[in-house]
């Protein structure tokens, strides 16, 4: 089941990248997905009817929309410290606690954080991810975590876990 | 014209991004305005693209590379801090916090 989840996704992508829907082409995507599934089955994909939920996909729309906007607050956040004549920074690594439980959902928390204003993720060990961040804001570890974790952490819980 | 508004924005961006890479002080600072304003930057002329060409061809692929530009930039970013970090770069005298020496000790 979970090599057919895989197929069926590369075969996606293979059809979007070429765009060419003729026979020989479709083939070539067929082959190239089942090589695809055969390697990489078995590391993704452990609970595939979690797709066919329809609630995972509204949270996952409002997380899309949220994640959007925060990438462009972060663009002009970084291009606001770089012109500023006396760069306010204040960088620092924070230690920030996780409550998500799966892998997958881990991996997204962590791109999203990187992706948000002033943040990158150097490492997750345990449930503890350590941040780098610009401009530390506040020296109470239960204020940052709620200010970095912020609505992608309930977002991400409610469709990935 | 929007096209032609779209990258511009996203050259901008891009600009700035490697302004960020020469002003800013340590490798981690640096990064975050590598990651940030570049893939953004990138986004935004990826979008004029798919503008310029309509869908359908190139402007359809243009889109399909925007997710794929947003998981290898993040973990490129990740990887590139992890390991600046374990070879032993230095965090900038300005530095106020570094909860993670502890961790790798």
């Amino acid at each position: 089941m979970r090599y057919l989840g895989i197929f069926i996704l590369s075969m996606i992508f293979w059809l979007l990248v070429t765009f060419r829907f003729t026979l020989p082409n479709i083939a070539a995507g067929v082959v190239a997905s089942a090589i695809t599934a055969a390697i990489f089955g078995r590391y993704y994909f452990h609970n595939v009817g979690k797709f066919l939920q329809p609630r995972r996909w509204f949270w996952f729309t409002v997380y899309l929309v949220s994640f959007i906007w925060a990438c462009i607050k972060a663009n002009f956040d970084v291009a606001y410290r770089v012109l500023h004549p006396a760069m306010p920074i204040k960088p620092g690594i924070v230690k920030v606690k996780t409550t998500l439980k799966s892998d997958f959902a881990r991996t997204l928390l962590a791109n999203s954080i990187t992706m948000t204003p002033g943040t990158i993720t150097v490492d997750i060990i345990g449930d503890e991810m350590y941040i780098h961040w610009i401009f530390i804001r506040s020296e109470d570890p239960a204020l940052y975590t709620r200010m970095i974790t912020g609505r992608f952490e309930e977002y991400i819980k409610k469709f990935a876990e | 014209m929007a096209a032609i508004i779209l990258i511009s924005v996203g050259v901008l961006f891009n600009i700035f991004g490697c302004l960020g890479l020469i002003r800013l002080p340590d490798v981690y600072n640096r990064l975050q305005a590598a990651t940030k304003c570049v893939t953004l930057g990138c986004c935004s002329i990826l979008l004029g693209v798919l503008v310029h060409f309509g869908i359908g061809g190139a402007g359809f692929r243009a889109l399909v590379a925007i997710p794929i530009l947003f998981f290898t930039a993040t973990v490129a970013a990740h990887a590139l801090v992890r390991g600046a970090y374990h070879f032993g770069a230095k965090l900038d005298k300005r530095s106020v916090k570094d909860d993670y020496r502890e961790e790798v000790k």
